[in-house]
């Protein structure tokens, strides 16, 4: 059995690009990194179960029909029986596609690794992360698009040798007109720490409080719908059921109520903190600790705990 | 511009989510269907304001049984101007999707439009399963999207940014947040969808690439633990030693 991963190794090799890969190894077989772009640092993706990485230095890792042409050559020339993704922006372009063309059965959103007792059976987030499904696949070839989190990479082997192919991916009818790059920050679907708030901050220029606790835990930001509507902060900031479906090991929510439209965005959290002045805020009903307090009061003396504890280490 | 709007029902969102028939199947009780917010609030309110910008037509498709007629004809109240209704239950993403490629490749639209994902099966599959059916491009996750003679102009979200593209008509684009506002059917609306057309299909055949056997609810999450606020050390030490995550 031969496993195919794609990864975007546009910015750098994240974190999820080596989760997918480790997945990848744990199903068992020979594990083939496919990618498009320039990336130099592909052989030591060999140390988290890559056998070999194909490239084709042509294609544009942020157009959609090329990838797709590129990883169904691969899966051809490789003939892969599994496909896998992290379950990111481009794999809800890409696999989708790939399902069609190569009547392989999709599974979106897994968080788990397949029970192969009867059948191919892998569990994903359903109902916005209020339940969970066990989906079967009934197709010989298979695409499985990982949900970020769901595995922590793990080192097993060496650098591996990268292959540089031609897969003739052509030029795309999607034209890119501009992109505005990742700004430095760790990206949120892929964080393990995240501190949130929402209005109970009162003003956009409340907001170093957050950052502090951010900075000091080595966590990303976020935000609520209405904080990120009002323009408080950037719309890639918000998480809930419009905006970001994130699944940290932990997540702190300030001056946030928790309205079950939120709750949908980050009920896949293993951790979470609440900090509210309002007793009967809903949010309370789905935390793991609670703070009954001014977030105004309690951040700043979170973050010291936080630098006393990170000194203490 | 011929557009077509593919709309699911979703549970509304304040659903209890429960499964009967042991975990096999959702728990119809009590629970009240909507049109999935990403289809409504976002691809058909866009495809509204395109065609009352520029003139056009705009067809409302869903697969599904006739109980779902209710949620077609919420989308004719907000102004659509016709509805198909494959009859068959939507069980399958690629089963789905074909289905709806079928219909679409008969009647020759120049766009097709879906929510992001639906919130029950949140796959974001049956956007770009019809994209490749069609063989036309498919721009997933658009925030964004304005029509100039044949060149759709759109914005993708992208990790921490944004993306602007330009593809050509016929495509397929799935909506997200951003697209559009919310709109209200008023009485005249929802008087004349009562007599909108309504046509009804019958499925073509097509395997099914995957089925769900089973459903499981998470485990009910523990009493939240009150931590005192003037005592942050205390939550840092919970934070290391009980949950393990710092």
């Amino acid at each position: 059995m031969k496993t195919l991963v794609y990864i975007n190794s546009d910015n750098g090799i994240s974190k999820s690009s080596l989760e997918v890969i480790t997945y990848a190894k744990k199903l068992g077989g020979e594990v083939v990194v496919v990618s498009g772009g320039n990336s130099s640092d592909l052989a030591k993706l060999g140390e988290y179960g890559a056998s070999k990485v194909i490239v084709d230095r042509a294609v544009v890792n942020g157009d959609e029909q090329q990838i797709t042409k590129l990883i169904a050559f691969a899966a051809e020339t490789e003939n892969a029986e599994i496909i896998v993704f992290s379950h990111e922006l481009t794999a809800k372009a890409v696999a989708p596609r790939l399902s069609v063309k190569l009547k392989a059965g999709l599974i979106s959103g897994a968080i788990a690794l397949p029970d192969l007792s009867s059948g191919f059976s892998c569990k994903v987030n359903v109902f916005s992360g209020k339940a969970f499904g066990v989906v079967t696949v009934n197709t010989a070839k298979k695409i499985i698009s990982l949900l970020p989190n769901s595995v922590q990479p793990e080192i097993t082997g060496s650098a591996c040798s990268v292959e540089e192919i031609s897969s003739n991916a052509g030029t795309s009818a999607i034209k890119i007109i501009t992109t505005k790059k990742p700004e430095g920050n760790i990206p949120l679907p892929e964080a393990e720490l995240v501190v949130s708030a929402g209005r109970g901050l009162k003003g956009p220029e409340n907001w170093g409080i957050v950052e502090d606790l951010a900075t000091a835990l080595g966590a990303a930001t976020a935000c609520s719908r209405p904080v990120a509507d009002i323009g408080w902060r950037p719309h890639h900031e918000h998480v809930g059921q419009t905006g970001v479906a994130i699944r940290p090991n932990l997540y702190i929510a300030a001056g946030i109520s928790g309205a079950i439209q939120h709750l949908a965005g980050v009920n896949g959290s293993k951790v979470i903190v609440v900090i509210n002045t309002d007793a009967e805020a809903p949010f309370f009903k789905a935390a793991d600790y609670g703070i009954l307090g001014d977030a105004f009061e309690v951040l700043p003396r979170f973050t010291e705990a936080v630098k006393k504890f990170n000194a203490a280490k | 511009m011929k557009i077509l709007v593919c709309i699911s029902k979703s549970p509304d969102t304040t659903s209890k989510i429960a499964f009967s028939e042991g975990n096999t199947k959702f728990d119809e009780n009590g629970v009240q269907y909507i049109v999935n917010p990403y289809d409504e609030w976002y691809a058909l309110v866009r495809a509204l304001e395109i065609k009352e910008a520029q003139g056009g037509n705009v067809t409302i498709i869903t697969v599904g049984n006739v109980a779902d007629e209710a949620i077609i004809r919420k989308a004719l109240a907000i102004g659509a101007d016709d509805a198909v209704r494959i009859n068959a239950e939507p069980t399958d993403a690629y089963f789905t999707a074909i289905q709806i490629a079928d219909y679409a490749k008969k009647n020759a639209f120049d766009l097709v439009l879906t929510g992001k994902e639906t919130i029950n099966y949140n796959g974001s599959q049956v956007g770009g399963m019809i994209a490749e059916v069609l063989e036309v491009p498919f721009a997933s996750l658009a925030t964004k999207l304005d029509v100039n003679g044949s060149i759709l102009t759109l914005e993708q979200d992208i990790v921490g940014g944004v993306q602007v593209v330009e593809v050509s008509i016929p495509a397929v684009v799935s909506c997200a947040k951003g697209m559009a506002e919310q709109r209200i059917p008023n009485m005249r609306g929802i008087m004349a969808a009562r007599t909108k057309p309504m046509q009804i299909v019958e499925p073509i055949a097509c395997d099914l690439f995957t089925t769900y056997s089973s459903y499981i609810l998470p485990e009910a999450k523990k009493a939240c633990k009150m931590i005192d606020p003037n005592n942050m050390d205390e939550l840092v030490q919970l934070l290391h030693t009980e949950a393990k995550v710092i």
